[in-house]
């Protein structure tokens, strides 16, 4: 590492700019040959657009080949006060990018002085998604999802991303992961326009149990070890974590309703 | 080449410092208190986008007076060295002692090797958590640092203020109480005919999780310092 205060001035507000100038080693990941041993993959993720805001949410499972890796994975992650990302792909090089990217917007904050805008934000996260393309071509792929509270229309927003760095807004919902489809899916017939907070929630838990039922990688609430997906919001107000006891009750909910529709039967 | 004329170390030195204390005291001054639930900044400052008081990282903040563009260099690489040490180990192990230490190397080399030294004052402070003290370094134009208790003034007649301030100061102070103080001793050092400049005032408040820094809003000041709102 070197030191900040000597050399030229750097003239960037980009904490990866910094990285590059003063601990290049942080960043630099080597390209190697041959595959990449089996590694923990983080599956399913979600993200839904309502009134207020947007909610976000994701799974407890990760995976390494057959196996779990993780029965209790946080995949959803505040990025900083007004945004959340969630991630997908190679748990490893996804849970680096987020501590990266949380860390280049409150850089940029604290040398301007102020935020950068929601688009940027999801720009910035699209540059560092490209930035792991030589990884993703060895199968760590990493698919974030990113969501926010934009300031300046007042309104939630949401962008998914390819493999590429490709940046990709969606008005409604997305899922990504494994069991994203599914996921999709389910959002496509519960989800409505001008949801609120509450009912965001529920969708989102319903989602994530449509993905675990069909996807053999996704997690579904766990009632015996009290392991339910999470999910937060963010809003004018912030990022909320939605408590532990409140997801609890939504998984509840969700497992209730299903059986009762197979008692139907 | 020529041969420069030889000046004697100590004459230099002496008049490099008199002449950087002559800047930082022109420079409109800025106070420091620690009072119960934190640390308190307040600093007269005409605008409303340059700061002179700023954060560092999670529980640190940055202050100074004197020559903007000197020390703004010096904040946003403290910034840098914040980060990349939070991101290269762990959050905790960004303290104020080591990026206090930077800026005394910093100064210190600008002050013996440049041919003009840096006109500027800092002051780096902490506020500690779980029964830890708070820290507050001062650290002047030639690098040396001084370990601050309780309060600390700097930049414009900083000697009178830290007079004034030792004087008022009780180390249990509410932020009320403490904001009050350095208000009164802004305005009673102010130049006769000078009054109401306007007031850059942040914390570092104790009980806030993770990002401690806060800037409080001029409205905020107003009704705190017990004044109408003009």
């Amino acid at each position: 590492m070197r030191n900040p205060f000597e050399g030229p001035r750097l003239h960037s507000p980009s904490f990866v700019d910094a990285l590059r100038a003063y601990a290049p080693d942080l960043l630099e990941v080597r390209p190697a040959s041959g595959t990449v041993p089996e590694v923990p993959h983080g599956t399913t993720v979600a993200a839904v657009r309502f009134a207020d805001g947007v909610a976000m949410g994701g799974d407890r499972r990760a995976t390494e080949g057959m196996a779990i890796a993780q029965r209790d994975i946080e995949k959803v992650f505040p990025a900083d006060d007004f945004s959340a990302v969630a991630i997908a792909g190679a748990a490893g090089p996804a849970i680096e990018m987020v501590r990266l990217f949380q860390t280049e917007l409150e850089h940029y904050e604290k040398i301007e002085g102020f935020p950068l805008s929601l688009e940027g934000k999801a720009n910035k996260l699209g540059q560092m998604v490209r930035g792991n393309l030589p990884l993703a071509m060895q199968g760590l792929v990493v698919l974030p999802l990113f969501c926010g509270y934009d300031t300046r229309r007042q309104a939630g927003r949401i962008f998914r991303y390819d493999v590429t760095g490709g940046r990709w807004e969606d008005a409604d919902y997305h899922a990504t992961g494994s069991g994203g489809r599914d996921a999709r899916g389910s959002l496509k017939k519960r989800w409505r326009p001008d949801i609120d907070g509450d009912t965001a929630v529920d969708v989102l838990m319903e989602a994530l149990y449509d993905a675990a039922d069909e996807d053999a990688a996704t997690g579904g609430p766990d009632l015996v070890r009290g392991i339910f997906p999470v999910v937060a919001t963010v809003t004018a107000q912030g990022y909320w974590r939605i408590p532990d006891d409140e997801l609890r009750k939504a998984a509840e909910r969700v497992v209730a309703a299903r059986a009762e529709e197979s008692a139907d039967r | 080449m020529s041969v420069p004329f030889y000046v004697p170390p100590e004459q230099l030195t002496r008049e490099k410092a008199e002449f950087a204390r002559k800047g930082i005291a022109r420079g409109r001054p800025l106070i420091v208190l620690e009072f119960a639930g934190g640390i308190l900044f307040v600093a007269e400052n005409p605008s409303t986008h340059l700061h002179k008081v700023a954060e560092l990282y999670d529980r640190i903040a940055f202050c100074a007076v004197g020559r903007f563009s000197e020390f703004e260099n010096l904040r946003q690489a403290g910034v840098r060295l914040a980060d990349i040490r939070g991101y290269a180990y762990g959050r905790e192990d960004v303290t104020s002692r080591s990026i206090a230490n930077a800026y005394s190397q910093t100064l210190g080399q600008i002050f013996v090797q440049e041919f003009k030294p840096y006109e500027v004052e800092l002051c780096v402070a902490e506020v500690g958590i779980d029964g830890a003290p708070n820290a507050m370094y001062h650290i002047v134009f030639d690098g040396n640092v001084f370990d601050r208790k309780g309060f600390l003034a700097m930049g414009g007649q900083s000697d009178e203020l830290n007079t004034e301030l030792q004087r008022g100061y009780d180390e249990n102070m509410e932020l009320d109480a403490a904001l009050q103080l350095a208000m009164r001793v802004l305005r009673q050092a102010a130049p006769a005919g000078e009054t109401g400049a306007r007031l850059e005032v942040a914390v570092l408040e104790r009980d806030r999780p993770r990002r401690s820094f806060r800037r409080l809003s001029q409205e905020d000041v107003q009704s705190r310092a017990g004044e109408p709102a003009s």
